[in-house]
């Protein structure tokens, strides 16, 4: 947000304009800018999903709107869900229905406030980064849960419950897998989690010891299992629940799901990038070569598009689990590991 | 207009939001109102831990109330079909003893209004609160904290053992 503001001050007569005016303009225009962001990279994740899936089933996909690959395949999509019919079934319950994708989206919108994508390029550097990431994406589970029991539709409840059990259930070993990190750092602010990396490929914390290299594997995993992508995606198993706690939605609320969806499989990946993989940090290590090449944002969305792709890819070769592997696998196996995870990252700290 | 001005007026719309859906739980007939209506009311309280330079209790309030405890009451009352079709109502009124009671926990709640000394944190970036927590939390106040962890394992040990016994 400092960088917009500076950029503000380069525009003539920002300071002939009342204070409340000058005081809101940077978060607001930060706040659009973060928006148009998302958007644009929901859009490109839907496009670049439909095109990994096409291809490894030896299909085309999109290839025809815009010329190019169907790039422009998402853009027309947009527009037709936006200008769609927003249809309320008679039965729900009408202002819970309405409030529920608001509800679902605000929260990944919010949580890309502490991405770090440069050194100067994050809209709000807090102290509890991860923390405040974590208290977030609590508020998601509120809101498929709304989703799901607004609807008035046995599917889009038990879509919503199993989303939210799901979720709840994650979050513990995610947390936990975060610890081995946050021990060696010291601090919970996202930009100097990245600082504590820089320096090339053998700083990252992904190889810095055997803890932490699990914990990424950890994090990764538990990770899908909090955005609802295969190999856990129960909630919106098509051949049991239609399409789980978004049944009954249709046109723009819809696309507001989408978005939340395609823009929470970025957000994880980012904060995958930012704990282990050096966040804007370079890859070739510091003694090779001494000044960064590439630019922090570029090197930052790189390493998190490649999570995405690996995202892309496990959800057409995995099948799905079933709800009582996916607990056993969440409390049994994930959570022990979690724990032997930080006992031996602190043993190795104190040490 | 200057900010502090700004700072107050966000602060009453927290103030505002926290209050009118704490009235929306008491007030509300159907129990998934209220529970709905809670998330706004924990997420207005965490808004003004912020205000008062919390940041740590504020996450920490949204962590533990929003992702743990509303969560589990709204697993409660979704499950429970026959509750959220419930239309509640008391059938025994004591207008006489209840206005008492309440007349006196509002004079007990003004009288600790007018005493109590307000502390305005003032719009500032807040401190980082999270290491200074962690070192009292270990240091000063380990046994309180230890005893509070065993007590949960107890509970959650007692929890499992109440459900198996059902199962059998």
């Amino acid at each position: 947000m400092e960088s917009i503001r500076d950029l503000l001050e380069l525009i003539p007569y920002t300071t002939a304009l009342p204070v409340w005016v000058q005081a809101i303009l940077p978060p607001a225009v930060s706040a659009v800018i973060l928006f148009l962001f998302v958007a644009v990279l929901a859009m490109f994740a839907i496009w670049l999903e439909r095109k990994v899936a096409a291809h490894m089933q030896d299909r085309l996909g999109p290839m025809y709107v815009g010329g190019w690959h169907g790039w422009a395949q998402s853009i027309a999509d947009t527009i037709k869900l936006l200008l769609k019919e927003d249809i309320v079934p008679a039965a729900a319950d009408k202002a819970l229905f309405k409030a529920a994708p608001a509800i679902v989206f605000i929260p990944s919108f919010a949580a890309f406030v502490v991405l770090p994508f440069g050194i100067s390029s994050i809209v709000a550097d807090l102290n509890i980064g991860v923390l405040y990431l974590f208290a977030v994406a609590s508020l998601t589970v509120v809101g498929i849960l709304m989703a799901g029991w607004a609807s008035n539709n046995k599917y889009s409840l038990f879509g919503g419950m199993r989303s939210a059990a799901q979720i709840v259930s994650y979050e513990i070993p995610a947390a936990l897998s975060v610890m081995p990190v946050i021990i060696i750092v010291g601090s919970l602010s996202m930009q100097q989690i990245v600082r504590a990396q820089t320096g090339g490929i053998q700083n990252w914390f992904v190889f810095r010891n055997p803890f932490t290299f699990l914990a990424f594997f950890l994090y990764f995993i538990c990770s899908l299992a909090e955005v609802n992508r295969t190999p856990f995606d129960i909630p919106e198993a098509e051949s049991e629940l239609v399409a789980g706690y978004h049944t009954e939605y249709s046109g723009m609320r819809f696309a507001f799901f989408f978005l939340a969806e395609y823009s929470n499989m970025f957000l994880v990946a980012g904060i995958a990038t930012t704990l282990f993989l050096g966040g804007w940090s370079q890859v070739l290590p510091a003694q090779w070569v001494p000044k960064q090449l590439i630019p922090g944002p570029i090197l930052f969305f790189l390493k998190a598009l490649s999570l995405v792709f690996v995202q892309i890819w496990l959800r057409w070769t995995l099948p799905r689990l079933r709800v009582d592997q996916l607990m056993y696998l969440c409390w049994k196996v994930m959570l022990p590991l979690a724990l032997v995870l930080v006992l031996g990252a602190g043993l190795l700290a104190v040490w | 207009m200057d900010t502090s001005l700004l700072s107050q007026i966000v602060f009453y719309f927290f103030a505002a939001v926290t209050l009118a859906s704490a009235a929306v739980v008491v007030f509300s007939r159907s129990l998934i109102y209220s529970a709905f209506g809670l998330l706004f009311t924990f997420f207005g309280v965490a808004a003004l831990y912020v205000f008062l330079g919390a940041d740590f209790l504020a996450a920490t309030q949204l962590v533990i109330y929003v992702g743990g405890i509303l969560i589990l009451l709204l697993f409660g009352v979704m499950l429970t079909h026959k509750l959220y079709d419930l239309n509640l109502k008391t059938e025994t009124f004591q207008v006489a003893p209840s206005v008492l009671l309440m007349l006196a926990v509002f004079g007990v709640l003004v009288l600790a209004m007018m005493q109590t000394a307000w502390y305005n944190a003032g719009p500032r970036q807040p401190e980082p609160t999270t290491a200074a927590i962690g070192t009292l939390l270990m240091k000063d106040f380990i046994l309180p904290f230890e005893v509070a962890s065993v007590l949960l394992l107890i509970a959650l040990i007692g929890a499992a053992m109440i459900v198996r016994r059902r199962a059998e």
